[in-house]
């Protein structure tokens, strides 16, 4: 089984510990993985700013970068939903519906693809959950609140296989953290005190670890928590369900 | 009065950061007390289901059903009266106000009436509008518009209330205690209603198999009003109407669970005919709403039944407030029927969302909001309605990213950047990012340098 990393362009560039943690736990699990070296970026920030007419390059540029393989697993839900609603290409339209139809997030892959039932890591810390919306409620990841639906989630289902981690949720389960792309800019009041809100609730549940399926939104997350001198850290969830088991008894 | 940008509107309103706590956590409540209410019927998710179907099929054959209301309605001795937009509504009211030489008008809660502007219309004509609802009479003393659909004065804390009370019905200084103040509003409008010569209500539901309309409140102020006055007026926009009585069966139960989390409103007013020596006229009002229908992406935004919870759920709106969205209806609803009224006016509306899509999911007849969002800011772009620098920025962005060597280039420089002038780039009066915000810290390596040295 082919498996093409997709790595999100500002985790290419600025968080590339999470990129490494995907590609060797995917390996781990079993699959030839495959990264591309001319990707960019799916096209996102431009067409959710309204300009998504403007993002033909990116997106023929990722056909050809993922045409052939078998399935495209990438370690950011939102980037992932991006490519599954809108990614085409007039010139390689077969290319294309491939890849939006074996596009995956990476823990959705590992649920529903690989049907992992156990995964080798120990991480023994406090951990809070951070839903991210598009993971969410794009590529139903996880039940939301909203409906009176049972509830899941994948996310969740693999950290529980994670050797003394302790999970913990804030009370408002599934809120936005207000990174939302370019909005985070445009919007900066109302996307802070989003995130700020956020962030109170994992920290009154006294956790060490943010983490969640979106690099963005816990970057945003990062931000303040940095400029508020926070201890809490972020992390993502390749980076816990790669932490290798050193102590066993 | 000049527009300010949801944006700005919104700093502003952040600059009070406890206050936009309360605000928060106010309807936050609001949604919880939803979720409890909906949670608790088994079938919720088929209402939701019916509820969007029924609207569908109305919104389908809307030609059909309006007539047939107007046909039923005049038979039960309703005058219908139709009006293109809210300039012809405001006339059509006007002119039955003088034809009956009345002075006062009573007024129950009507999101469409807000919409046309009606009350400073009448007011500017020298005719006294009382509104009846109490967070709608709240604001009007206050010459303020209401900042919610459903709760018009949810932005305001009893201690305001109280000095607006105390200013305008002279009520004790410094007096909060909310039983002591409804009573007063109680006693102030129990006048207003014995002397009104005419009522206006706004519309629910109109069914067209029986020409009647049903009006929801939790005051009985539709009631007092409409059964006091010897004129009846009640308006409605062309969407209100739904095929058959037996239908209600599924509206009411969903209005009233995803607006406040009640089971039903305490009053759910059926209205099929004038009583005797009454006059009862409704009119019929487009303002816009067949623009809407004719456009495809947009066209089931006619779904909404105004319960506002997109309102209560937005993160953005309870950290933003209804006045930042600059119309009668805010929120994440308001902000995909806004557009098509005014492009430009509303250009800024379609943006003032993380896209995070639960509106979508508490939407009672679901309307896919956050997906009509996001189509807004895609026809808003290509007419034009945005700054010039965001689109320089993002054709920029588009270009860069189109080509993976440039890509590659500017990454590697925004590192360097990164690390070398750290200051210059935080600077948190250029970059909104850094504001309130750290930058990341920038990696020796981007991954792709990584694999290069460790996989290639």
């Amino acid at each position: 089984m082919k498996v093409g990393l997709f790595v999100p362009c500002y985790i290419d560039q600025f968080y590339p510990q999470v990129a490494v943690a995907t590609m060797e736990l995917l390996e781990r699990l079993g699959c030839e993985v495959v990264f591309p070296l001319n990707q960019t970026c799916c096209g996102q920030p431009m067409a959710n700013s309204g300009f998504a007419a403007a993002s033909g390059g990116c997106d023929k540029n990722f056909v050809a970068n993922f045409k052939g393989l078998d399935y495209v697993v990438g370690p950011s839900g939102s980037c992932v939903l991006h490519i599954k609603d809108h990614l085409h290409d007039d010139g390689d339209a077969a290319a294309a519906l491939h890849i939006r139809e074996h596009v995956y997030e990476l823990t959705e892959f590992i649920v529903d693809v690989l049907k992992v039932e156990h995964i080798e890591a120990s991480f023994p810390h406090k951990v809070g959950i951070h839903q991210s919306c598009h993971g969410q409620r794009g590529l139903h990841l996880s039940s939301m609140s909203e409906l009176n639906a049972p509830s899941f989630s994948k996310p969740e289902k693999l950290l529980e296989m994670v050797k003394d981690i302790n999970i913990s949720k804030p009370i408002r389960v599934d809120e936005c953290c207000g990174f939302g792309g370019t909005f985070c800019v445009f919007e900066e009041a109302v996307s802070v005190k989003m995130g700020k809100d956020r962030i109170a609730e994992h920290e009154d549940n006294s956790v060490e670890y943010i983490t969640g399926v979106d690099v963005s939104c816990l970057m945003h997350m990062e931000g303040i928590l940095r400029r508020q001198n926070s201890k809490t850290k972020i992390i993502h969830i390749a980076e816990i369900l790669n932490s290798v088991v050193y102590a066993k008894s | 009065m000049q527009r300010v940008e949801h944006s700005k509107a919104a700093e502003i309103f952040n600059i009070d950061e406890p206050r936009v706590d309360w605000h928060d956590d106010t309807l936050w409540f609001v949604r919880e007390k939803r979720d409890k209410a909906a949670h608790q019927l088994p079938e919720w998710e088929t209402l939701r289901e019916l509820a969007s179907q029924i609207k569908n099929h109305s919104l389908s054959n809307l030609d059909h059903y309006l007539e047939e209301f107007e046909m039923n309605a005049t038979k039960n001795g309703i005058t219908v009266h139709w009006a293109a937009d809210g300039k012809e509504h405001n006339q059509i009211i006007l002119e039955l106000i003088q034809k009956n030489k009345v002075q006062r008008v009573v007024k129950s809660k009507s999101m469409l009436t807000e919409e046309c502007h009606l009350n400073p219309y009448l007011i500017e004509k020298g005719i006294e509008v009382v509104d009846t609802d109490l967070g709608e009479r709240i604001v009007q003393f206050r010459k303020e518009p209401p900042s919610h659909i459903v709760l018009p004065a949810i932005h305001l804390k009893k201690q305001e209330v109280s000095d607006t009370f105390h200013e305008h019905l002279h009520t004790e200084k410094g007096n909060n205690d909310p039983q002591y103040l409804t009573e007063a509003a109680r006693v102030h409008l129990r006048d207003k209603f014995i002397q009104s010569q005419l009522a206006i209500t706004g519309v629910n539901f109109a069914i067209a198999e029986t020409g009647g309309f049903v009006v929801c409140t939790n005051e009985g102020n539709a009631d007092m009003g409409a059964h006091a006055a010897s004129i009846h007026i009640a308006c409605m926009g062309i969407e209100k109407i739904i095929p058959q009585a037996q239908d209600l069966g599924v509206f009411l139960r969903v209005l009233t669970r995803s607006a406040t989390g009640q089971p039903i409103t305490t009053y759910s007013s059926h209205f099929h005919r004038p009583r005797a020596g009454q006059q009862m006229h409704i009119v019929i009002v487009d303002n816009g709403r067949t623009k809407q229908l004719g456009r495809p992406d947009f066209r089931n935004s006619l779904k909404c039944i105004r319960c506002a919870a997109c309102f209560n759920t937005c993160p953005v709106y309870r950290r933003s407030g209804g006045f930042s969205y600059h119309n009668a209806v805010a929120g994440p609803i308001g902000s995909i029927l806004n557009p098509n009224i005014d492009m430009r006016e509303n250009a800024d509306l379609p943006f003032a969302s993380t896209l995070c899509g639960s509106c979508s999911h508490v939407c009672p007849v679901k309307i896919d909001i956050h997906d009509q969002l996001w189509k807004w800011r895609q026809i808003l772009t290509a007419e034009g309605y945005v700054a010039s620098s965001k689109k320089v920025g993002m054709k920029g962005m588009a270009f860069v990213l189109a080509h993976p060597s440039i890509y590659r280039f500017v990454g590697k420089m925004a590192r360097w950047a990164l690390t070398t002038f750290p200051t210059l780039l935080a600077n948190r009066k250029f970059n909104p990012w850094a504001k309130q915000r750290e930058l990341p810290i920038a990696p020796k390596e981007s991954f792709r340098e990584w694999f290069l040295k460790n996989k290639g």
